[in-house]
């Protein structure tokens, strides 16, 4: 056994650099299978907006863009306080991580609280796809265009998905917040904040596409 | 294979200039969605997404500071997509090329 071996690093590992490498490889072939797992879902988006184009044009005007920018805008911050966590995390900052960790799950909950209200809007506006839905009401040419409810199909899948991934990384972030507090963590050992930090900015990428996709169909006509 | 060396800090410096870059790049995807571009207005919405994810997967998600299976790894995931991509489109915008007799 090598002198660096200590309780922090596993016994199949030489040491904790290795142990990291190991780490950080693990999570990134995981979202890798989630890059695919998204990737099925812009792919038959891309195919029915080829097939479809009027009706996606239209359709998606009727999604908020500004409450989408703020979103955004909501989500980049976030991940900016995360990598300030894993960099507190890194210099051994024990309340400066907690501290970003809080931060980057309020504005991660803030998102959530954006999404909950558009989909609110989208339910009050009839626009879930179902029995229930009708886009006449709104924009009288909805008629000619049979397919919107695809657009709006499309839209709850993507976005919906995306927010269950958000819901998962609020909860990676209650167990950092709890294991940072017990002091589990330190300069030499930081891993798992490290690879939730990863994931946190792997959903940010993927609402980074969503965004133009789904809101910003061509809104000059 | 593995190469060791010590984890590597980046400045806060560096994530304020991506972050502000970021945030720069959202506004002007705003922006160009209202510019009559006709349907070059998607390829420039998904130019900027894409940069905008190259950044965040270069120095928020510390690749640029990462070993070279990293790399690896992190090209491979969007190689794959690519592929996913561009062979489902090849054959959708391909079909009705060829007559099929009969059909």
């Amino acid at each position: 056994m090598s002198e660096t071996h200590s309780s922090l690093v596993a016994h199949q590992f030489d040491d904790g650099v290795q142990q990291k490498q190991a780490t950080t490889l693990g999570m990134w072939v995981f979202l890798i299978t989630e890059i695919m797992f998204f990737g099925g879902l812009i792919l038959a988006y891309t195919v029915y907006r080829i097939k479809y184009p009027e009706e996606f044009h239209h359709a998606s005007k009727h999604l908020d863009y500004v409450m989408g920018t703020v979103n955004t805008c909501i989500l980049l911050c976030s991940s900016l306080t995360m990598a300030f966590a894993v960099h507190a995390a890194q210099e051994g900052k024990r309340k400066l991580t907690m501290i970003f960790i809080v931060v980057t799950m309020v504005l991660g909950a803030a998102f959530l609280g954006v999404k909950g209200w558009e989909y609110y809007t989208k339910y009050t506006d009839h626009l879930i796809p179902g029995p229930n839905y009708d886009l006449n009401h709104l924009w009288e040419g909805a008629g000619l265009l049979p397919k919107t409810q695809l657009f709006f199909s499309l839209y709850f899948a993507m976005t919906g998905l995306h927010a269950f991934h958000m819901l998962i990384g609020l909860g990676l972030m209650t167990w950092l917040f709890v294991k940072t507090k017990r002091g589990r963590f330190s300069k030499e050992y930081f891993n798992p904040v490290e690879v939730c930090g990863l994931y946190w900015h792997f959903v940010d990428i993927v609402w980074i596409f969503l965004f133009p996709l789904l809101y910003l169909v061509d809104r000059s006509h | 294979m593995i190469e060791h060396s010590e984890p590597h800090i980046v400045p806060k410096k560096t994530y304020y200039i991506v972050f502000a870059t970021l945030m720069i790049l959202l506004f002007v995807t705003v922006a160009m969605a209202f510019v009559p571009l006709g349907p070059f207005n998607i390829y420039v919405a998904m130019a900027i997404a894409i940069t905008k994810a190259v950044l965040v997967v270069l120095y928020f998600m510390h690749v640029r500071y990462s070993n070279r299976l990293i790399w690896v790894a992190a090209g491979a995931g969007f190689v794959w997509l690519v592929i996913l991509l561009a062979f489902t489109l090849a054959d959708y915008s391909s079909r009705g090329w060829i007559k099929v007799p009969g059909k």
